[in-house]
């Protein structure tokens, strides 16, 4: 278990708070938004966050990364939440990143892994086929034409889709939506014959396409591991996903929380700083707690997948859950204490919440995870 | 609520459901249900008050000789019920329902033979110019000024938050027009024409998109004397009486029961294993509606005794407003995904743009986002829970 950063983590966080409050911070985001950017991300600042080494963070030396390892990349991740950094990061070094180290064979790990940590080539990964996270949901169709594979079907809410190089599409090879046997993992370029993917904006700005796959056809080359074996990725895939995504969350509650804090501090109501009001107060003590307690089971989620521990799964849902409850709160007291501005564009703090409401979602709920949760926990 | 109606009451309600299914265009019912706020469109609302206002159902709550029903408590009470199911467009609540009132209490006959006809028919829209920057929830610290000259008052200063103000030709405000020992003298409820060329608006665009309140700057606007309501200096007292209508002695419980409603329906769209806990929880939300509804009720009563709500409205308003939120919250959790893609063009009215998924998701999430307003405006929930603790428990 490790609770606290060690050197070479904490110089990584240093770094990643500098660069994206410089470099990619709040006002980033908005500019990408109002100007409808056709991308949804700064291809330059993706560039410059492949040459600090964070697109290969968790890649092997051997294949072009750092191997600085999964406390490192939450390090970023959480300070990319702090300035709602829109990049290719999570989608590729998380998502598409883990599937191919988690079920690529050497040929596809040699080729594509140093491709990743070069910042070379971004990844999605095609999962959902419903409005709620469903891990087995998966009905669009793989089959298998002689040497190739024909895959038809739809998903949606697919992060980052519509401008990825390559997803990684979750397909059923045998059984029907909902079984965890017959999911088989396939990569297809974004770009392939019968790929049509239309980019959806949502609520807090950032991108989720819908992809429709028309007999689409690849080789037997494309294939992620074993087939109808899919579920065996897809788990410690999702458990990462879930970890990582409450690193953000993290990031992205403290920011909401300091912010509202330095609010309390300078907004004056009958004659005082509104922060002197004991009404206030009390429930900023509370978050202040709770924004504790969530940090603990990111960081030991975290350190849970540097040491391979079996527990991973299980503190994957705690972490999701418990910052998600966090975060929830949070979000809407930086809200209310902020009264009247907190509910204008032109203030930041509204974009936060937004945020928020989309990351809870991603990957499974609250309720999703301590679903989850009382289940590996044997209730 | 089950209240056990006489015949006459059960003709009654039987005439009104008539009434709102037959009186509701498809298009007003259409921007009923496409509604992202509390607010509609000036159109929409208008509309809509035209044509209440020939039914002579405008206004229950107003004396009948300036255009009241004349209702019992139980009628104005099935009349709410009913128009939560019926789901018609907002009616902008400024003239009808803050400055009437405030007129009918506090104003002179002339004021009144004035501008009541003017608010029923729609001739006068009017916005409430209370907050300023520096005066939200201390609005006793209101900086916005009026100097007399001669039969004019002068009016400088900023206004925000104003409500529909891009849309009226009138707004009612509480201004400074002396100093003195206790913030709250000195305060004077004036009439302003939006029109005056001195009156600047800004709409401010919310997190959810929508631009529905404003900044309004006043550059020597020359206001008559005769426009101000209740004595110089003493507005205050005209204010304390309107935001005790605006804070409660309204029903929402019929409303937030008919929300619930709506959200057990998309229950149904869910996958069986994740129905309970959302079930649950709206479950808990009916019980305090209920109690709500109930409490409303009483206060209902309550008033027609004593003609005005008083603190206890403090507690309505946190009720209703934290009730109205949390059934939002739910809605927001069973659309899922689906409430997230951005698409004001799939809720704008007579807008043809299919929605990224089913059409009951659309205005989920811009509906919630811009009710966590809801706990702000019209006092905030902390300054209520500060009314109640201090002019209530003497605290
Ligand atoms: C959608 C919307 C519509 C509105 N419409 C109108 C309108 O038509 N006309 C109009 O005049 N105004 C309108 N308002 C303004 C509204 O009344 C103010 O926003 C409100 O009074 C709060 O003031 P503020 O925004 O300055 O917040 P602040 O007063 O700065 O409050 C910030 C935070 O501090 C808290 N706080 C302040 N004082 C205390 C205290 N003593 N104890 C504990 N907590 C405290 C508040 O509750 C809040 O959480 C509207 C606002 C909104 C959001």
């Amino acid at each position: 278990m490790a609770l606290v950063l060690n050197e070479d983590q904490a110089l990584i966080k240093d770094t990643a708070r500098e660069f994206c409050a410089s470099r990619a911070p709040v006002s980033q985001l908005r500019k990408l938004r109002d100007e409808r950017d056709p991308l949804g991300y700064d291809p330059e600042t993706w560039k410059q966050m492949a040459e600090l080494g964070w697109a290969g963070i968790v890649i092997s030396e051997a294949h072009g990364g750092t191997a600085f390892g999964w406390m490192a990349l939450g390090s970023v991740l959480e300070e990319q939440g702090r300035q709602l950094t829109a990049s290719p990061l999570f989608a590729t070094a998380v998502l598409g990143g883990s599937a191919i180290m988690l079920a690529g064979s050497e040929a596809q790990q040699a080729e594509l892994l140093s491709q990743i940590a070069a910042g070379e080539l971004t990844l999605a990964l095609a999962l959902e086929e419903s409005p709620l996270h469903s891990p087995f949901g998966s009905a669009l169709a793989a089959e298998k034409q002689g040497e190739e594979w024909v895959l038809r079907g739809s998903k949606q809410f697919v992060l980052d889709g519509h401008s990825a190089d390559r997803l990684v599409v979750v397909a059923r090879t045998s059984g029907s939506a909902g079984d965890r046997e017959g999911l088989s993992l396939f990569l297809v370029p974004g770009d392939a014959k019968g790929v049509t993917r239309t980019r959806t904006i949502m609520v807090d700005s950032r991108n989720a396409a819908h992809v429709e796959f028309d007999a689409v056809t690849v080789g037997a080359d494309s294939l992620l591991g074993k087939v109808d074996q899919g579920a065996d990725v897809l788990e410690p895939l999702l458990d990462r996903a879930r970890v990582c995504m409450a690193a953000e969350m993290l990031g992205t509650m403290d920011e909401a929380f300091e912010r509202t804090l330095a609010y309390l501090r300078e907004r004056k109501q009958f004659g005082v700083v509104i922060g002197s009001f004991q009404a206030l107060k009390h429930r900023a003590a509370d978050m202040f707690t709770e924004i504790e307690l969530a940090r603990s089971t990111v960081l030991d989620a975290l350190s849970a997948l540097d040491e391979d521990r079996e527990d991973v799964p299980m503190l994957a849902a705690l972490a999701k859950a418990k910052v998600g409850e966090a975060l929830h709160t949070v979000s809407l007291e930086a809200l209310q204490m902020h009264g009247g501005v907190g509910m204008t564009d032109e203030f930041d703090i509204g974009l936060f919440l937004k945020r928020a409401r989309v990351q809870e979602q991603a990957f499974g709920g609250r309720a999703f995870q301590r679903e989850r949760y009382a289940t590996l926990a044997g209730f | 609520m089950k209240l056990a109606f006489t015949r006459e009451e059960e003709a009654f309600r039987d005439e009104v459901r008539e009434f709102f299914a037959t009186a509701l265009t498809d298009e007003l019912r259409q921007a009923g249900r496409l509604m992202t706020s509390v607010y509609s469109d000036k159109d929409v609302a208008l509309a809509w008050q035209k044509i209440l206002l020939e039914k002579g159902w405008l206004v229950p709550s107003w004396p009948q000789e300036h255009g009241g029903t004349g209702w019992s408590l139980t009628q104005r009470y099935i009349f709410a019920c009913e128009r939560a199911r019926a789901r018609p467009p907002a009616l902008s609540p400024m003239g009808l329902s803050m400055l009437g009132p405030a007129l009918l209490g506090h104003g002179t006959q002339a004021q009144k033979d004035h501008y009541l006809p003017r608010i029923l028919s729609g001739e006068d829209f009017w916005c409430q110019g209370y907050s300023e920057p520096q005066a939200g929830s201390d609005l006793a610290a209101l900086q916005c000024h009026a100097v007399r000259d001669g039969e004019y008052y002068v009016l400088n200063g900023t206004k925000i938050w104003t409500t529909h103000a891009h849309y009226a030709n009138r707004m009612f405000c509480l201004v400074r027009t002396g100093r003195f020992e206790r913030p709250q003298q000195g305060v004077s409820f004036l009439l302003v024409n939006m029109e005056d060329p001195g009156v600047r608006c800004e709409p401010i665009r919310f997190v959810s998109g929508c631009a529905t309140q404003c900044t309004v700057y006043f550059d020597n606007v020359r206001v008559p004397v005769t426009e101000i309501v209740g004595k110089e200096n003493e507005g205050w007292t005209v204010t304390k009486y309107l935001l005790e209508f605006e804070r409660g002695g309204g029903a929402a419980a019929p409303g937030l029961l008919e929300a619930i409603g709506n959200a057990r329906d998309l229950l149904a769209a869910l996958p069986e294993a994740d129905r309970a806990a959302p079930a649950r929880r709206l479950n808990d939300l009916e019980v305090q509606v209920h109690s709500l509804e109930l409490t409303e009720l009483r206060t209902l009563a309550e008033t027609e005794r004593t003609g005005s709500p008083g603190p206890a409205s403090s507690m309505l308003k946190i009720q209703g407003s934290e009730l109205s939120q949390a059934i939002s919250e739910v809605a927001v959790e069973l659309v899922s995904l689906y409430g997230m893609p951005f698409q004001p063009d799939a809720y704008r009215l007579g807008s043809n743009v299919a929605p990224i998924g089913p059409q009951e998701a659309v205005t989920a999430v811009p509906f919630y986002l811009n009710n966590r307003a809801a706990s702000i405006y019209a006092g905030s929930n902390e300054i209520q829970r500060n009314i109640i603790s201090k002019a209530v428990l003497g605290l």
